[in-house]
């Protein structure tokens, strides 16, 4: 891929003093104390299972991840992630929220072109690219590791 | 009717193209708007009880047509000219409604500039004498515009300050040689392409200033005029950050349009609501907002002459992600009273037209 294009640099001046930018430091504020406290919830959650259940460790945990994505499908579906979503940022996006809003969202927004070639087709549209770039890291890194006898 | 050749870009039309029949449609969010009063028909439901937001676009778009023929009294059967546009692929929308309306057609894509694309060549076909009549039609729905620009509309990603909404509306025109006119076009200025290199699509009120700064010198020069000839100069949809870069472009080129002879549509139609960002976008944003809210102030007299520029991005999700550049474009028609107060007559009541009217999408075939 070639050089990204650039307005000429009296335009990019104009546009500094006109476009207020993006907040970044205090949407990465935002997103670390969300992000947290989301995180700490589910750890909760966790806990209390730990103590009311008999379950072990690792269906626990998979008691936690299914219960926040079922929580997530159903605030997409009600409309209310993606206010949410601007609000929050990357403390909703970052954690298993954010993927599992977008397989969620995806399916949602093709519904109307059928079952099958909308919502199945397309439900990885944006996840996707986690699932693919997750798994070529993993391969790597377990290479890594191979390679230097740590497995 | 004899059309004036000013420039490559220019037409003026003698005495000017009659104006009549108008209809502006909207969604609930456009309805709650200041604007809502001046909307022939609110929808209080984004889907219009349609199975998919493009079907109920369709919708929307028919019932913008009717209302305006009915106004005109024009029957559907007797319309010469159709020409509109939508921002979907293949101008899904549009074609559908054309199919409806049954008058020879032809679909533009100007992005959100599209409204007066479509109505300069319009009222080219009916000041030539190539047509007696025209509708020049064109639509916007946020939730079907959201999908196949950005992402899936329920997708909780965060949006820049600087980012717009897409206004979920319609407007529709008719032009015709006979009948009573409600106003008159009496010029059209089309636009040329104006790219300024910007590629982030959030940016597009950015993107398209420049090419309305372009389009309204390009005007005046052609028209030999001043900002002050005209009691409103008004953009599409550059939002809050777009026009203040517009105003200013257009200062460096040593044009100064007062603030109070300004107004951009997007900022008309949502008022000073936080939710959408810099302000309304899209080819319903400039068509429902001109042939609406501010056709009906032309009519009533409150507004004499009106040079109403929409403004498109031409942004291509796919050519964005190929790292292509975001072009502008911006197309001004002239929009006058009819001179004599005592012709001028205010549109009917919109209460009074929508209960006339009904909503027929539950009778559209699909």
């Amino acid at each position: 891929m070639g050089k990204k294009p650039q307005p000429e640099p009296w335009f990019q001046q104009l546009m500094d003093q006109k476009v207020p930018s993006k907040k970044t430091g205090r949407n990465c504020l935002i997103a670390f104390v969300s992000g947290a406290l989301f995180c700490a919830a589910a750890q909760l959650f966790e806990i209390l299972l730990q103590t009311y259940t008999e379950l072990d460790t690792d269906t626990r945990r998979s008691v936690v991840l299914i219960c926040v994505i079922g929580l997530v499908a159903l605030l997409t579906g009600l409309g209310w992630y993606d206010k949410l979503g601007q609000k929050l940022g990357a403390g909703l996006a970052v954690p298993i929220s954010g993927f599992a809003n977008s397989v969620a969202a995806s399916m949602l927004e093709h519904k109307s072109e059928g079952m099958v070639l909308g919502s199945g087709c397309n439900s990885f549209k944006l996840a996707g690219a986690v699932v693919v770039f997750g798994i070529a890291a993993a391969f790597f890194v377990a290479l890594i590791a191979l390679l230097l006898g740590a497995v | 009717m004899e059309i004036k050749r000013l420039s490559a870009q220019s037409w003026r039309f003698d005495p000017g193209v009659p104006v009549v029949g108008a209809a502006a449609v909207c969604g609930p969010k456009e309805g709650e708007g200041p604007l809502g009063k001046d909307m022939d028909h609110i929808f209080s439901d984004l889907r219009l009880g349609q199975k998919s937001f493009e079907k109920a676009e369709q919708l929307m778009q028919m019932q913008a047509a009717r209302i305006a023929l009915e106004r005109a009294h024009l029957p559907m059967e007797n319309l010469d000219f159709f020409c509109g546009g939508d921002l979907l692929n293949q101008l899904t929308p549009t074609c559908f409604t054309a199919r409806t309306l049954g008058a020879s057609f032809l679909g533009l894509f100007s992005a959100c500039a599209t409204s007066t694309a479509a109505l300069s060549l319009a009222a080219l076909a009916v000041a030539s004498g190539a047509v007696a009549n025209a509708m020049a039609l064109s639509s916007s729905h946020t939730c079907t515009a959201e999908r196949q620009f950005r992402y899936p509309n329920e997708y909780g990603s965060q949006k820049p300050p600087y980012s717009q909404q897409t206004a979920t509306a319609a407007g529709a025109l008719v032009l015709s040689r006979s009948g009573q006119a409600l106003a008159k076009l009496s010029g059209v200025t089309l636009g040329k392409v104006i790219d300024i290199q910007i590629t982030d699509p959030f940016k597009l009120g950015p993107a398209m200033a420049p090419a309305f700064a372009d389009t309204v010198s390009a005007h005046l020069r052609d028209w030999q005029r001043q900002p002050e000839d005209y009691d409103l100069i008004l953009s599409g949809d550059l939002g809050r950050h777009g026009s203040a870069i517009a105003l200013e472009l257009l200062k460096r080129k040593g044009i100064h349009l007062p603030e109070k002879q300004y107004a951009d549509c997007g900022l008309l139609l949502y008022g000073e609501d936080d939710s959408v960002f810099a302000g309304g976008s899209g080819c319903g944003c400039a068509a429902s907002v001109g042939f609406g809210h501010i056709l009906r102030r032309i009519a009533q007299g409150e507004l004499k002459r009106v040079l109403l520029v929409a403004t498109g991005a031409l942004l291509s999700p796919l050519a964005n992600q190929q790292q292509e550049t975001i072009p502008g474009i911006a197309h001004g028609v002239i929009l006058e009273g009819i001179g004599n107060a005592a012709q001028e007559k205010p549109l009917d009541n919109p209460s009074e037209n929508s209960s006339r009217i009904p909503f027929e999408g539950g009778n559209e075939d699909a």
